[in-house]
């Protein structure tokens, strides 16, 4: 095969800061759990289903339900889960960990999130979890530390 | 030039347009240009067959926002296809969804063009479109003050500023009779010449107060069938053609040698397979995109087809405002709001409204029977298309 010394490789890099929005519902979601230490969900009553996270419409039948806020126990079930094996500086805590989703009691959808206090080895999905929240907040989805086996 | 069958605009609906919307994410911002085009169209999401979505690339840092989209847009169970095509994306996504309607393919089609300008870095996306090896170095994005010089070296200093003004100034009187405009100062004429001189420098002489703004928003058209559409709509306003011309960017960069534009190309070939020959007299209402009010002032003899002298005239007699000859932007155009995705939507959306009656306090005076709608993006791409009050004929 002929070498391809004779032809460049021009190097580039992208710099490209941004910002997300979360609006009005997104806001109020994270602000509960910092503030209240409480989840909630948006319920639709036509479709008899509650969001977390939540969503200003239903993804069902598009109404909109930004306003039907029901409070929901801080207990769920893991439905799937992950384990990171390796170290990045923007990992939350020191692998290996889990990341599973959890649905909360009352909820109709899960939501991904860190489970500690169970051996990766030992992890199934099916498990009870409950929300251990953070003590420092960070208005985040962090201000819920992590979940544990309930 | 024919089409299989004709598509009308059935619908529109636009968000308002602002420099920040923290109060909503991305898919709520979208939902409020759905709900209204929906109920504009005086239809729900299950008479929509297809969902045409689009925006700039690389902008707010998503990825396949048509996916992430899908709460507000209402794509959950359609046929959807997401267009990036830069500047032009909102003319393209009507190109496209006129063709999807045309072909026989779908019945009823929403397409979607959306930007959130301030979650991003849009000048670094921008940049991106040139070459790294030619061109990277030279490209400034949308910034580009090689506008103001060529004006000022064909009329002179104090012609070209004043023209630019007065255009800037018109703009912003449309702008102030929409209230989805974005930016509506409340200008008057005799503050001209201060503001010129107080406004920032960007490049050049093209100053803050000539550029259009970074908005967010969201625009949203419904199109149908001829059948469908005179089922569901008193007016629709009428897709007749469109065209789409771009070039690539390094043409003639530094050189003199004549050329014709991406516009003048694109206005030329319209209407001549449209049996237009004086566009200024036989259209009633021009949507254009208007960067900056310096390319506005360029454009007006390229897409009209007419002398720079006589482009110059339209200005200083009033005859582009709103009961003039030809009113360039009723909305505001572009100076007044700028999501970047939506944008050359909004100009098709202003010109069916137009032509639907249904503008409110800057709809033309009159009867609107032929409107223009035209998009631009990088570097140089045009979108021209042509709406009509009258279903179009097609001659065998
Ligand atoms: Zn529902």
């Amino acid at each position: 095969m002929d070498s391809n010394n004779d032809s460049f490789v021009v190097d580039g890099k992208l710099a490209l800061p941004y910002q997300y929005f979360a609006g009005r519902t997104g806001s109020r979601f994270i602000i509960a759990i910092r503030d209240e230490k409480k989840i909630k969900g948006l319920e639709c009553k036509k479709c008899n289903k509650v969001y977390v996270p939540p969503r200003a419409t239903c993804e069902h039948c598009f109404c909109d339900i930004k306003d039907n806020w029901v409070d929901l126990d801080s207990t769920g079930t893991v439905t799937g889960f992950t384990v990171v094996r390796y170290e990045e500086p923007h990992h939350p805590v020191k692998a290996p960990f889990i990341q599973a989703l959890v649905k909360l009691e009352g909820a109709d959808t899960p939501f991904v999130h860190i489970v500690q206090g169970v051996p990766v080895d030992e992890m199934k999905t099916g498990l009870k979890v409950k929300a251990v929240f953070a003590e420092e907040t960070t208005t985040t989805i962090m201000d819920i530390s992590h979940f544990e086996p309930a | 030039m024919k089409k299989n069958r004709n598509v009308g605009i059935v619908g529109v609906g636009q968000s308002a347009f602002s420099s920040h919307r923290e109060d909503v994410n991305q898919p709520e911002l979208i939902n409020e240009a759905v709900n209204e085009a929906l109920e504009h169209a005086g239809i729900t999401l299950n008479d929509v067959d297809c969902v045409v979505h689009g925006n700039m690339e690389l902008f707010e840092m998503v990825h396949q926002p048509d996916m992430w989209h899908t709460l507000g847009t209402g794509a959950y169970g359609k046929e959807t296809i997401r267009v990036t095509t830069g500047g032009t994306t909102g003319a393209t996504l009507v190109c496209v969804a006129d063709n999807l309607v045309a072909s026989g393919m779908h019945d009823v089609v929403m397409a979607i063009g959306f930007e959130k300008l301030q979650e991003g870095n849009t000048t670094a996306g921008i940049t991106n479109m040139s070459d790294p090896l030619w061109g990277r170095r030279l490209q400034t994005g949308a910034l580009t003050g090689v506008f103001a010089q060529k004006a000022i070296d064909k009329y002179g200093e104090e012609k070209a500023k004043k023209a630019a003004m007065k255009y800037r100034i018109i703009m912003d009187k449309h702008a102030m009779k929409n209230p989805k405009a974005h930016r509506r100062l409340g200008l008057e004429f005799d503050e001209m010449d201060t503001l010129a001189e107080n406004s920032p420098t960007l490049v050049g002489d093209l100053k803050m107060i000539h550029m259009c703004s970074q908005s967010d928003g969201a625009c949203v058209v419904i199109f149908a069938s001829e059948e469908k559409a005179k089922e569901i709509c008193k007016q629709p306003a009428w897709i007749k053609d469109h065209i789409t011309v771009h070039r690539e960017e390094a043409y003639c960069a530094f050189g003199d040698a004549p050329h014709t534009t991406t516009h003048e190309y694109a206005a030329q070939k319209l209407f001549k397979r449209n049996g237009i020959t004086s566009p200024v007299d036989e259209l009633d209402v021009f949507e254009m995109y208007d960067p900056s009010c310096w390319w506005g002032i360029d454009w007006i003899s390229e897409f009209m087809m007419i002398s720079s002298d006589e482009a110059m005239k339209l200005i200083e007699d009033d005859e582009i405002m709103i009961g003039g000859k030809i009113p360039f932007n009723p909305s505001g155009g572009v100076i007044a709001s700028n999501p970047i995705g939506a944008t050359a939507m909004v100009r098709v959306a202003e010109a069916a409204l137009q032509i639907m009656g249904d503008a409110g306090e800057h709809q033309v005076p009159g009867e609107v029977n032929q409107a223009l709608a035209s998009g631009f993006g990088g570097v140089m791409w045009t979108v021209l298309l042509l709406l009509t009050k009258e279903a179009p004929v097609w001659n065998e």
